[in-house]
């Protein structure tokens, strides 16, 4: 009678059974936001930090290491704490500490792990060990914090810092995480990818009590943590110590190279801090103090600041200059027409030049350089010279980046014609007779002190290098990026380094160089320099390398607001080469002169050199 | 007890088959569900017969039994006794408030030493039983008033007793009777009714009254506008329209003012979180969100047997019991659950097969009733895993963890197999 109804019932429980799987389709195949839910459910990702690598001198001595600290952690639902005041009293805390964070910790997860207490040192972490077992519900994790065997080299070795956000913002793919550490200057920040090594993660399966319950997928997507990279640096602690030292009470540069392999033996930037003081609780305070202390020590002066290379730069000039053909070991020039000023002496060969750093002397070698060739205007001719010229003072590394391994590296100024064809608004717009000033290293002529010491390791080569690089050897195998291995040559015959080897002996022994920058046994040549600052006193430049024969050491010293390089700069330097070369200084008086002596200005004037071109006549030598 | 040597022969090995199936992936799941990827327990260590699924083996176990004793009773037995035994499990619910246990929050379990039994399980059986021998008769007509009001009786009562002892869930599976009544001849009005009836409860929860108000009177416009002509110019046509809208609207405002007025406030928030799953995120919403987040999780082919991370995690709380289908949502996928949920539409297609085969009525009648049931429970289990059918404490029939629920539906299949291997010596009417 009703046998139809059969088919009717079951065709309302097939709409259903097809309204489900419509349902089932779209919440398990087309709807992926379960699927991760389902993720954060159930599987917790466990950070491993690995051991950050450490970083040693270049007999083996251990710089930076890392010291173990405690975290302690709180599961607000397993912590009993009977008694209150005994666990304040253990940890040295406030009570009022204790119940705010115990509360935080509560919000966040009853079941999760927070933090309750930071950085606890090995000693506080031994001496609460026996108290722990009145305290469940808290255990300790273990952290790292950089260690610093010397107060010395702070700037070069940069500091390691909590991720800034932007930094964290502009990362390149994922890999930080806020409250990450991470290398902010230096070798810490240019060796951050070997230093750190390779995080850990163990993704572990949780219930719904925030229980372990194993590895996910038997661990099969778990990453052992592998640990960052020992650095092998070229520095000499000793050497950075000694010149450290020396640097003190000053504001200043100093970079000492090996020349036969361009490894830097030593790196001081002036004023500078205590890395030290820049890890931990501590990090905020120290750091807001540095950032605002107006003579900059968190700058890492050597590749970073700005300076005209004065006089110093006169031997590119000689070298560049006998390269091109202009002038040679007879060239010799009088005062006559010149606009630039000088001491009261005669007419003056290449190599006496050099001696006394005759000014008139390298504007007219400059003047040929860059007026003899033949075709168009005065203006043609001078762009045409000057392009010649900046072509081969480009090789020196001047304008550009020499690629040390350290971050922050500037890449000065080398003016060429494009640069002042922008300064004067157009080509055809200047000639020699506006740019004159580079000849004697003053006007438009940026650098920084480590080119400066890199040019003292090209003449001690006689026309080659090595980039200058602060890391000789990376993990166990001590590897290093073919780059730093490889010599540039700059494009001057070794031949015409002779008279300039010459002229820089002639300066130390008896020329601008004054007593307290000889070394009575040692044959050190070099050449001094001063740097004009509008701003105040001029800078003492000098670069030397020693000894003359087979030369180990190459050296480069700036001091500000010390005035000529006589002074300052060139005992500083002799200094440290007689104590690199001999391991010990036999000029006490010298050594304890210029530990003490004080170049500090009263006020400090923050800021480089103005572009603006210099007008005035200069009489530096 | 002379036909048991020929029940082998007569029974429908095709229904014991899909039972068997359903059993055993049951029992696969429930065992998923308390692996411990950390410690997994062998069938040797004493312990495994404390978790669910040790248990839930020796409730299949005993299940053999029951089908034993239920296979061997003659099959006049249960048409003799309907009455009987319908009044027996009326005397135990009455009797729960009293003497039973609380588990899991309710109040309505029998404890006999460590095996717990909800009489509520079992109610329905009986009065599938007694409907049926009540419809055996001839002279019932569900046509007409009297007969139907007799019948709804029969259902009525123990669904009170049910209510009041505070298992609307259980209670509700009574309503699947309204298949079998249709089946027998109940007027289709009254299936339709409650369909729309419930389809006006979910609208008036998710509109207001004038959107329902406008839907009704533009589908009234459409309905003259397709209306033959000579019917549009009789005012009585008017009459019966305007008649039904109005009847509809007041059905509509009843429901609003029952869901606002009459039901508790729990029962409330289980229909608002179906609405709205981020209601009430930490209490019932948690259930239903979690319950999606397994499901939906397994994807298209599923985590793998054993591989489910947030049913065995107990993220999903009742994962064993009411929510054992988050469990194959997760491990098997979407595949696995349309293999399921198809299958379940086969078993029930069998069932109703069978029971139009029936020579008499009392047999055919209990099928539907089971039919019904088993269909009830299906609808409500499943829907309120994906988010469906609001949150009640009713179990996936064969699948779920749980003696009493387990035993129920044995007893209630096998009654209807004992009595199918028997339609040919029954009588036709
Ligand atoms: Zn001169």
């Amino acid at each position: 009678m009703f046998n139809q109804r059969r088919n009717l019932i079951f065709l309302f429980f097939a709409i259903v059974g097809l309204l489900f799987i419509g349902k089932l389709f779209f919440i398990q195949v087309v709807d992926d936001t379960y699927e991760k839910a389902a993720d954060n459910n159930a599987i917790r990702k466990i950070i491993q930090i690995p051991f950050r690598g450490e970083v040693y001198d270049r007999y083996g001595k251990l710089i930076v290491y890392n010291t173990p600290v405690y975290d302690l952690y709180i599961i607000p639902r397993k912590a009993v704490v009977k008694d209150t005041n005994h666990f304040c009293q253990v940890f040295g805390i406030t009570k009022d500490y204790f119940v705010k964070t115990s509360q935080q910790a509560k919000t966040y997860s009853r079941v999760k792990p927070s933090l309750f207490l930071k950085h606890l040192s090995k000693e506080q972490f031994a001496s609460v060990q026996d108290a722990m077992v009145d305290f469940p519900g808290f255990f300790f994790e273990t952290n790292a914090f950089r260690t610093y065997q010397s107060r010395s080299f702070s700037n070069a070795l940069g500091y390691v810092a909590e991720i800034s956000p932007t930094t964290l913002l502009e990362q390149k793919g994922d890999y930080y995480r806020q409250g990450d550490y991470v290398g902010i200057s230096g070798i810490e920040s240019f060796y951050e990818e070997t230093l750190r090594g390779q995080r850990g993660i163990k993704y572990r399966m949780v219930n719904s009590n925030g229980v372990e319950k194993g590895d996910y997928k038997n661990g099969s997507l778990n990453v052992n943590p592998v640990s960052g990279n020992n650095l092998y640096t070229s520095i000499d602690l000793a050497i950075q110590e000694y010149a450290d030292s020396l640097m003190k009470h000053k504001v200043g540069s100093l970079v000492a190279i090996e020349p036969s392999t361009g490894e830097i033996l030593a790196m001081v930037s002036a004023p500078s801090y205590d890395a030290s003081q820049l890890t931990g609780n501590n990090f905020s305070t120290y750091y807001q103090q540095l950032a605002l202390d107006p003579m900059k020590p968190l700058l890492n002066r050597p590749p970073s600041a700005y300076y005209r290379p004065g006089s110093t730069f006169k031997l590119v000039q000689a070298l560049v200059g006998q390269q091109l053909g202009f002038i040679g070991p007879g060239t010799v020039y009088s005062h006559a027409g010149s606009p630039v000023k000088c001491h009261g002496h005669g007419p003056v060969n290449l190599r006496g030049a050099i001696r006394v750093s005759c000014n008139p002397y390298f504007y007219h070698a400059f003047r040929k350089m860059i007026y003899d060739n033949t075709t168009g205007d005065t203006y043609e001719r001078s762009a045409q010279g000057l392009q010649r010229w900046s072509d081969l003072v480009a090789n020196f590394g001047f304008g550009r980046k020499l690629g040390v391994d350290l971050g922050n590296e500037k890449k000065g100024i080398l003016p060429n014609v494009e640069y002042y064809n922008s300064v004067y608004k157009g080509n055809k717009a200047w000639k020699f007779s506006n740019i004159y000033s580079i000849s004697i290293g003053e006007g438009e002529i940026v650098v920084s002190p480590l080119k400066m010491a890199n040019l003292a390791a090209i003449i001690a080569n006689r026309g080659w290098y090595i980039p200058p690089h602060v890391v000789k050897g990376i993990g166990l195998k001590k590897v290093i990026d073919p780059f730093y291995k490889t010599p540039v040559k700059v494009g001057v015959e070794a031949k015409y380094f002779d008279v300039v080897i010459d002229g820089m002996q002639d300066a130390v022994n008896n020329g601008t160089v004054g007593p307290d920058g000889k070394i009575p046994d040692i044959k050190m040549v070099g050449k001094t320099g001063t740097s004009q600052n509008q701003k105040g006193k001029d800078h003492s430049i000098f670069i030397a390398f020693a000894p003359r024969d087979n030369p180990k050491i190459a050296i480069a010293v700036f001091v500000e607001n010390a005035g000529f390089g006589g002074t300052a700069a060139a005992p500083i330097a002799s200094l440290v080469v007689e104590k690199y070369l001999k391991r010990k200084v036999d000029r006490k008086s010298v050594e304890s002169k210029f530990m003490q002596m004080n170049y500090l200005p009263n006020v400090y004037s923050a800021g480089g050199v103005s572009r603006k071109k210099v007008t005035t006549d200069s009489t530096k030598k | 007890m002379t036909d048991s040597n020929h029940i082998q022969g007569r029974i429908d090995w095709i229904t014991v088959g899909f039972y068997v199936l359903f059993v055993g992936l049951g029992w696969l799941n429930i065992y998923s569900a308390v692996y411990s990827p950390d410690a997994p327990l062998s069938f040797s260590d004493p312990a495994f017969y404390d978790s669910n699924a040790g248990k839930q083996l020796v409730w299949i176990g005993t299940s053999l039994v029951l089908i034993i004793c239920v296979l061997v009773l003659d099959f006049r037995f249960f048409e003799s006794f309907a009455l009987f035994i319908y009044l027996g499990l009326l005397l135990l619910l009455i009797a729960v408030p009293f003497l039973g246990v609380t588990i899991n929050g309710s109040h309505s379990w029998f404890k006999f030493g460590s095996a717990t039994i909800q009489p509520a399980e079992f109610a329905k059986t009986a009065t599938a039983l007694l409907l049926a021998k009540y419809l055996n008769d001839p002279l019932v007509n569900l046509s007409k008033f009297p007969f139907q009001w007799k019948a709804a009786l029969i259902i009525a009562i123990p669904m009170v007793l049910i209510v009041a002892s505070n298992e609307t869930g259980s209670a509700l599976v009574f309503a699947s009777f309204l298949i079998l009544l249709y089946r027998e001849g109940l007027p289709g009005i009254y299936p339709a009714l409650f369909i729309g009836g419930i389809a006006m409860f979910v609208s008036a929860l998710l509109v207001k009254a004038w959107i329902i108000l406008v839907v009704l009177i533009l589908s009234a416009g459409i309905l003259v506008l397709f209306m033959p002509i000579y019917s549009q110019r009789d005012p009585k046509t008017y009459l019966r329209l305007s008649g039904g809208v109005a009847a509809i609207m007041t059905l509509a405002l009843l429901v609003e003012w029952l869901v606002n007025n009459v039901l508790k406030e729990h029962q409330r928030n289980r229909i608002r979180v179906l609405i709205d799953p981020g209601f009430d995120p930490r209490g019932l919403g948690y259930q239903v969100t979690q319950s999606k987040i397994a499901i939906g999780s397994g994807g298209f082919w599923g985590k793998g047997f054993l591989g489910g991370t947030q049913t065995k995690f107990d993220f999903v709380p009742e994962q064993s019991t009411d929510m054992v289908f988050c469990t194959i949502g997760e491990e098997h996928g979407f595949v696995g659950v349309m293999f399921m949920i198809l299958l379940f539409l086969g078993f029930l297609w069998r069932l109703m097969y069978l029971a139009d085969l029936q020579r008499s009525r009392f047999a055919r009648a209990y099928g539907f009733g089971l039919v019904g049931i088993l269909f009830f429970h299906f609808l409500v289990n499943i829907g309120m895993t994906i988010g469906l059918m609001p949150i009640m404490g009713i179990p996936l029939p064969f699948f779920s963890y749980g003696g009493s629920s387990l035993w129920s539906f044995t007893i209630l299949l096998f009654i209807f197999l004992k009595l199918d291997s028997h339609r040919s010596d029954m009588l036709s009417r």
